[in-house]
């Protein structure tokens, strides 16, 4: 079964552009910069309706307005926004001929995450025969989930195609005036993945295998929504394990989520972007708005999220708990290694009665990376029987590297119950030599005592997702330990 | 009524040309004053501290020292601590006529600031008198150093254990306006020096106040310092004081901060970790009730490896009151081996009452020991519940339960009479009899 789903996988993405919803690849580039021209020329290019362009423009004035934060606990060089193409369509690049043509630390890397070789050819954009005609799985797919009413398309179409529902939801959590990059978003998106389940509906299988397929080079400013409408249930996962070299250096990504009443999203994230080389230079700046609504009584909302790439992760994946007795969830993993730096955490605003949300975030720090956890509990006035857990743990591997926690636990009803704990530690040197002991090698006992250490965050992930993400942290730690 | 800023201006001009020795340290902090103003909410270390609403109306500062005498003073003294060293402030001004010092001058040496930074002391002076700015670069520390030469310089000699507890009275009149206080504190404690120093704070007068205090404290090799900071004014009365205490190798500090009441109170607790082997311990129970907004930072720097510090903070908000708790902990790249520990509990009784807390830890070592915890709740229902069952009323079972929650930091208070004072006022504070 796994098998055929990876050729299946495999067949689809090779037809990238047969299925895209690009067609003219020559003339697809803006110019240089960032202007009101470039936001009516991304409009335009898209297609988009009167009311979509003027959100843009409505997004792009109020950028001007709004400064870069300073805030995070992160430092890189200030970015040129006049220095950025903001709209580029994929391009159309000179495929290697076999596997053999490949750069071969890739390869082994791929190796050691498991990766199908065809799984593998697909990502490095190795030209394979397509079998089966590729559309029609695509389309085999679209059917299985339009049979159960389930919308799921990119965001380009959805405006096109579901106006009313895109005019509704989106910026209905992640308003543009946010922050900064929200603005910069909802400004300049190029396109991105909308989701919608009606009432009543479990999602036939996870989303996650449709998005490996569909998701490729969506672009840097990343636009997804996701509404669950009342007692429904959906699973979606983006990224990948393996690593995706990129030319873009700015992503600024928003996600939104809605759930109604009794509703259940789980949104888990692989990130794996290149971090930059070890004196740190190129790599991607990963800066992420990620917030989720439990609009509805009983909803629920978890996240989950295993990041080990980009040298800069600034993103802080959010739960409003809206409705009574929501529950929101937020599990993390975040390495860092030689020069990167992550500044990351979550928020949980609680505002309905009975509410619930539980944190559990692990950071790992090697090489001379900083990783922060930075998490907002916030219990409203009337939230009353509010309900926290958070802990917060992390690991140092060498003595050049740093972490640092700053959770703000904010309570302003007296029936609320938040806890909160957080331990900063090393590997134990007895663990490394019980584990020597008994004939495992150093590196090995490290990957292993990091894997029980993220046990908890990884055991939230989707199967077959949990099993890579394992090997990804060895991976990224690789030579940190020594 | 006018900004409270025209007032100060005022003051500081009047008092150019009184201090000679210390003239410079008053106009540089003067100008870093003026250039930062006070700080606002959007200033990440004052987010849930509304310091600046304080000095929208006039004030009144004390240029030359108030015409009070010793009976005057007499009746703010502690129980059970008659003869122990009192050193007075009035209005924010050192009054060397009015403190009494028992010990003997071998052991305990009080002058005024101006008078250790023109003296064989000036070397200490020089290297520790604003040290904190280091770590608070506000207007508010600003402001407090530039009226720094009303202030007191303490020092224990090398070697000396000072039988008798220093306590630091720092009165306050506000019945003539809105009282601004800033005293200035710095403390020598010298080599194998033993000592315990109490702060405490009065408001005569019953109108506003605010006392802006800044005490620097340096514990050098093998001394022992207790310390403890009680603050009892009353609901008009705030307060914004930084206890700055460096610390040399294999140092004890014992710091304990209680906080029953006041508008806006504000503590800044720094133990700044220098040599090898310093151990501090640092305690905190606000119990509020009211209005009152207790807002305590800390901050331990570690800056060599092989120390320990311990903290536990003990919050319990009554009606609309307000408990902010930030506990920074640092841990330098070379402070390897370091273990430290934070705590912080909370419990909210009122309706309107809430908690803030932020424990921070910025980490640049691989090899210590660092974990923070802290909760917020309400009280546990069963044990209450067990104590109804067992025909203990349900308001003295809440207090029964209060009170236990409490003592843990009260224990922690070394001096006896000291103790047995805050223990009374917590007693009478819960409405708790056996």
């Amino acid at each position: 079964m796994h098998e055929e789903n990876d050729d299946i996988l495999e067949q689809v993405t090779t037809s990238e552009y047969k299925y895209g919803f690009v067609t003219d690849i020559e003339a697809d580039e803006a110019p240089r910069g960032l202007s009101e021209d470039t936001v009516r020329f991304i409009s335009a290019k898209k297609n988009e309706p009167e009311w979509m362009l003027q959100n843009r423009l409505k997004a792009y004035r109020h950028w001007l307005t709004m400064e870069e934060p300073k805030w995070p606990n992160v430092s890189y060089p200030a970015i040129n926004y006049q220095d950025i193409i903001y709209y580029s369509a994929p391009k159309q690049k000179i495929a290697p001929d076999s596997l053999d043509d490949i750069d071969p630390e890739l390869r082994k890397t791929f190796d050691k995450l498991g990766i199908s070789l065809n799984e593998q050819k697909r990502l490095t954009g190795i030209a394979v025969d397509a079998v089966i005609d590729s559309v029609s799985v695509a389309t085999t797919f679209k059917e299985e989930l339009s049979k159960v009413g389930v919308i799921f398309c990119s965001m380009s179409e959805a405006i096109q195609e579901h106006p009313e529902l895109i005019k509704k939801y989106l910026g209905s959590v992640v308003p543009a005036t946010d922050n900064f990059f929200t603005a910069l978003n909802a400004a300049v998106f190029s396109d991105g993945s909308f989701c919608y389940i009606p009432k009543g509906v479990r999602c036939p299988m996870e989303l996650s295998t449709y998005f490996r397929i569909n998701a490729a080079n969506t672009g840097q400013f990343e636009r997804t929504l996701i509404v669950a409408e009342d007692e429904s249930y959906v699973s979606y996962l983006e990224g990948c394990t393996a690593p995706m070299r990129d030319e873009n250096q700015l992503h600024a990504a928003v996600v939104e989520l809605v759930a109604m009443e009794k509703a259940e999203i789980k949104y888990s994230t692989v990130q794996n972007w290149y971090p930059g080389d070890k004196e740190g230079k190129g790599g991607i700046y990963n800066f992420v708005t990620k917030r989720g609504i439990c609009a509805g009584n009983y909803s629920k909302i978890s996240w989950t999220q295993v990041e080990t790439g980009s040298s800069i992760t600034w993103k802080y994946p959010s739960v409003i708990l809206k409705g009574d007795h929501s529950t929101g969830e937020f599990y993390s993993v975040a390495v860092t290694n030689n020069c990167q730096q992550a500044d990351t955490g979550t928020k949980m605003i609680h505002l309905g009665k009975n509410t619930k949300s539980r944190i559990v975030s692990k950071g790992i720090s090697a090489g001379r990376s900083h990783n922060s956890y930075r998490g907002l509990v916030d219990v409203a006035k009337n939230a009353s029987n509010a309900r926290n857990f958070s802990q917060c743990d992390s690991l140092l591997l060498g003595d050049r590297c740093g972490a640092h926690t700053f959770p703000y636990i904010e309570v302003k009803n007296n029936t609320a119950m938040v806890e909160h704990e957080a331990t900063t530690s090393k590997i134990g040197e007895d663990q490394i030599f019980y584990c020597n002991q008994r004939g495992i090698d150093t590196e090995t006992a490290v990957a292993l005592i990091i894997n029980g250490f993220a046990k908890e965050v990884m055991n939230q992930l989707p199967m077959e997702f949990a099993v890579e993400a394992q090997k990804l942290l060895a991976i990224s730690l690789e030579g940190s330990v020594g | 009524m006018m900004d409270a800023t025209i007032n100060i201006k005022e003051a500081f001009e009047k008092t150019e040309g009184v201090a000679e020795n210390l003239a410079a340290f008053r106009n540089e902090n003067w100008k870093v004053f003026s250039g930062l103003g006070l700080p606002a909410l959007k200033h990440e270390e004052w987010r849930y501290t509304k310091i600046k609403n304080l000095f929208n109306n006039g004030m009144v500062i004390d240029t030359e020292g108030s015409a009070v005498d010793k009976n005057f003073v007499n009746q703010f003294i502690l129980p059970g601590v008659a003869s122990a060293n009192s050193i007075i402030f009035v209005n924010g001004r050192f009054r060397n006529d009015l403190s009494t010092i028992s010990s003997s001058k071998d052991i305990l040496v009080v002058k005024s600031l101006e008078e250790a930074s023109g003296d064989e002391d000036a070397a200490f002076v020089s290297l520790h008198l604003g040290h904190s700015q280091k770590y608070h670069a506000d207007g508010i520390n600003a402001l407090n150093a530039a009226f720094a030469a009303g202030g007191v310089y303490i020092k224990v000699n090398k070697g000396k254990a000072v039988g008798q507890p220093i306590i630091i009275y720092s009165i306050s009149d506000s019945s003539d306006g809105f009282r601004l206080s800033l005293p200035r504190i710095l403390v020598n404690v010298e080599e194998a020096a033993q000592v315990e120093i109490i702060q405490t704070y009065i408001n005569h007068g019953g109108g506003q106040s605010l006392t802006n205090e800044v005490t620097e404290i340096c514990v050098a090799r093998d001394a022992i310092m207790h310390y403890i900071k009680l603050q009892n004014e009353g609901p008009k009365s705030s307060h914004t004081g930084t206890t700055h205490i460096r610390q040399l190798g294999k140092s004890l500090t014992h710091a304990v901060t209680i906080t029953l009441d006041g508008e806006i109170v504000r503590n800044n607790l720094n133990m700044v970790m220098e040599a090898e082997y310093c151990e501090s311990n640092m305690y905190g129970l606000y119990l509020i009730k009211g209005n009152t907004l207790a807002d305590n930072h800390t901050i331990v720097d570690n800056m060599v490896p092989n120390c320990l510090s311990n903290e536990l903070y003990k919050g319990i908000m009554d009606e609309s009151a307000t408990g902010v708790f930030n506990g920074k902990i640092f841990v330098r790249q070379d402070a390897q081996k370091t273990n430290a520990y934070q705590s912080n509990k909370n419990i909210l009784l009122g309706n309107k009452s809430s908690a803030n807390t932020k424990p921070q830890l910025e980490i640049f070592a691989d090899d210590v020991k660092c974990s923070h915890g802290c909760t917020i709740g309400k009280l546990d229902k069963d044990a209450l519940f067990y104590l109804k069952a067992r025909g203990i009323s349900a308001e003295n079972a809440q207090a029964l339960l209060l009170h236990a929650f409490a003592i843990d930091i009260l224990n922690q208070i070394k001096n006896k009479e000291i103790r047995t004072y805050v223990e009374s006022l917590i007693s009478e504070r819960l409405s708790f009899s056996i």
